[in-house]
């Protein structure tokens, strides 16, 4: 694969196609790559750009590893996995906040452990290590607002975007943790051997995001 | 056969003795007390521990700076420059389980004046050049980061959280930290937000830096890591040189210059190192130090080309050949620089795609290739 493209790891679906939008306004535009195809990679030669398309949860192994120069992911997928890259962004799209979330009139006794249902084990543990509090992480990978209901778990520590999927489950926010947005991030090798190309796109971009 | 560790730490280890460092050995293990008590200047938290024969509580090094310091007998006033090639047991990131890591390094203990500073960076610059490969060593420094950050707050823990976005390049953060801070105005983080945001040649880098350092009155530190930049400039180096902030960020470890070298085709960092006076004056009052580490797992990342077979000749031998001829034979075209593998006919057949040519030593003892 030619090495003179930056190539560019997006997350796969609604996020990801948001985050194309801003690469396309930035200059770096590959239309191919939002239209329906097998392929799984996208080149546009003029911008010297290449997408592919992974799971959300692999761009940063994917920027980190240096299989992509650059990426978008998700502010709680860096603070969960700590991945060693630069974050020279803020997309200020997909949008929402990391939150405990309770059956409604839940209250915190504070007499035994408190069990936690997440998918995001390490932000649980550290938010409540700073109170203090302690907890028994139930870890899951999916489907959490249906812990608390079954008797799994006191509380829920996840994503929260509007909160119907709560709401609809009699469950509500008992506290916000962190807000959340995706993020530009780039290959901590790749920031110096491709250093011109990858400052004027985090430059480009910075600037579609700030008219938007 | 060489492999790859063993051919860079041969390269690296002549280097080093050509500017007159000396070869440092030391024990696999250590007592566990002495990482329990500088458990901050460790990199790893995790330690393997066992306790020997007369109940101690031994470790298996996860540092090599620590046992070095605490070993090479350094005295105020004098300088010790020591090299070293040791195995180093940490937690691997990706596994959450340990690993035995090489690390090669040097260190410069005792006093370190401006020509142990410039002599070190160079000598880092050239274990990257050793690699054969593109590289670029990026200089910072930490009491610039320091000073910069202490202008927006002087809370550790508000400190520790702008040294993460120092260590992200994530102007942004530092951004969103002071406007959590001072909603009024975030203007107390434009210096360590310029520090943050910098990366290029000294020569673009510099004069930035120093309208900073004159702003937040930290001049020495400014010319400090100028003069370092400089000193590389007459050099065989000097292109490769970069200034960039993101090397330091450990205000624990390191109190001035903090350096990174990059290998083109690795996606990690190689190399690391920087001054770290505050570990040295746990065990030597007013002493000074500097000292890189190469991480040769890292280097292993460097792309290598696959070898199409697992050597030169396959020779087959039946039943009744005798052992004369095929030693012989395996002898003859080994002197011919060949790598021979011998292995009895009834082993042979799934072995023949996997060597350049087959040959067959019969049991009259006459040789024959394959065509």
């Amino acid at each position: 694969m030619k090495n003179d493209f930056i190539n560019v790891a997006l997350p796969k679906g609604r996020l990801g196609e948001k985050v194309y939008s801003l690469f396309e306004k930035a200059g770096y535009p590959c239309r191919e790559a939002v239209e329906n195809s097998r392929k799984l990679v996208f080149e546009n030669p003029d911008a010297g750009i290449r997408y592919f398309w992974v799971k959300p949860s692999d761009v940063a192994i994917y920027v980190e590893r240096g299989a992509a120069d650059i990426g978008a992911a998700g502010k709680d997928l860096l603070i969960e996995y700590g991945p060693d890259v630069y974050e020279l962004a803020d997309l200020r799209t997909g949008r929402c906040r990391m939150a405990v979330a309770a059956p409604k009139g839940f209250r915190d006794d504070l007499s035994g452990t408190l069990k936690v249902a997440t998918k995001f084990s390490n932000i649980a543990r550290e938010y409540y290590r700073g109170k203090g509090r302690d907890i028994d992480i139930i870890h899951l990978n999916g489907s959490i607002e249906i812990a608390p209901i079954l008797g799994l778990s006191d509380v829920i520590v996840d994503i929260v975007e509007t909160g119907t999927t709560l709401r609809e489950n009699n469950l509500e926010v008992i506290d916000t943790i962190l807000p959340i947005s995706a993020r530009l991030i780039a290959n901590k090798s790749s920031y110096r051997f491709k250093n011109a190309e990858i400052r004027k796109l985090a430059d480009a971009i910075e600037k579609v995001v700030s008219h938007e | 056969m060489f492999d790859f560790a063993d051919r860079i730490t041969s390269r690296l280890s002549g280097i080093y003795a050509g500017f007159g460092y000396s070869p440092y050995k030391m024990s696999k293990f250590e007592e566990y007390d002495l990482y329990a008590r500088n458990r901050e200047f460790l990199i790893s938290d995790g330690v393997i521990t066992f306790t020997d024969t007369d109940g101690r509580l031994m470790a298996l090094k996860p540092d090599v700076t620590l046992s070095i310091i605490k070993n090479c007998d350094a005295k105020p006033g004098q300088t010790r420059k020591l090299f070293y090639s040791e195995n180093v047991y940490r937690v691997s990131k990706g596994t959450d389980s340990f690993k035995e890591i090489l690390q090669i390094g040097l260190e410069c203990i005792g006093r370190v004046d401006g020509y142990c500073v410039a002599e070190v960076l160079y000598l880092a610059a050239l274990s990257l050049k050793a690699t054969g490969r593109g590289f670029v060593l990026d200089l910072g420094e930490q009491e610039l980061l320091t000073g910069a950050a202490l202008k927006i707050s002087d809370d550790p823990a508000v400190l520790e959280e702008l040294m993460t976005c120092v260590r992200e390049k994530n102007v942004h953060g530092v951004d969103e930290i002071a406007a959590r801070l001072n909603p009024a105005g975030a203007a107390c983080a434009a210096p360590l937000k310029t520090l943050v945001g910098l990366y290029g040649t000294p020569a673009e880098t510099l004069p930035k830096v120093a309208e900073v350092a004159a702003g937040i009155g930290l001049e020495n530190a400014y010319f400090k890591l100028k003069s370092a930049a400089d000193a590389l400039e007459g050099t065989d180096c000097a292109g490769c040189v970069r200034i960039d902030f993101s090397t330091a960020g450990d205000r624990n470890y390191y109190n001035g210059i903090a350096f990174k070298g990059y290998v083109e085709g690795v996606p990690e960092r190689v190399l690391s190192g920087g001054q770290y006076d505050r570990l040295v004056r746990r065990f030597l009052p007013d002493g000074e130090a500097i000292g890189f580490a190469v991480y040769v797992d890292s280097l292993e990342k460097l792309p290598r080309e696959r070898e199409e077979f697992d050597g030169d000749v396959l020779l087959i031998y039946g039943a009744d050949a005798p052992q004369k001829n095929v030693l012989e034979a395996v002898i003859g075209l080994n002197a011919g620089g060949l790598s021979v593998k011998a292995v009895p006919s009834d082993e042979a057949e799934a072995l023949k795609q996997r060597y350049r040519r087959t040959a067959y030593v019969d049991g009259k003892g006459d040789v024959s290739y394959e065509k």
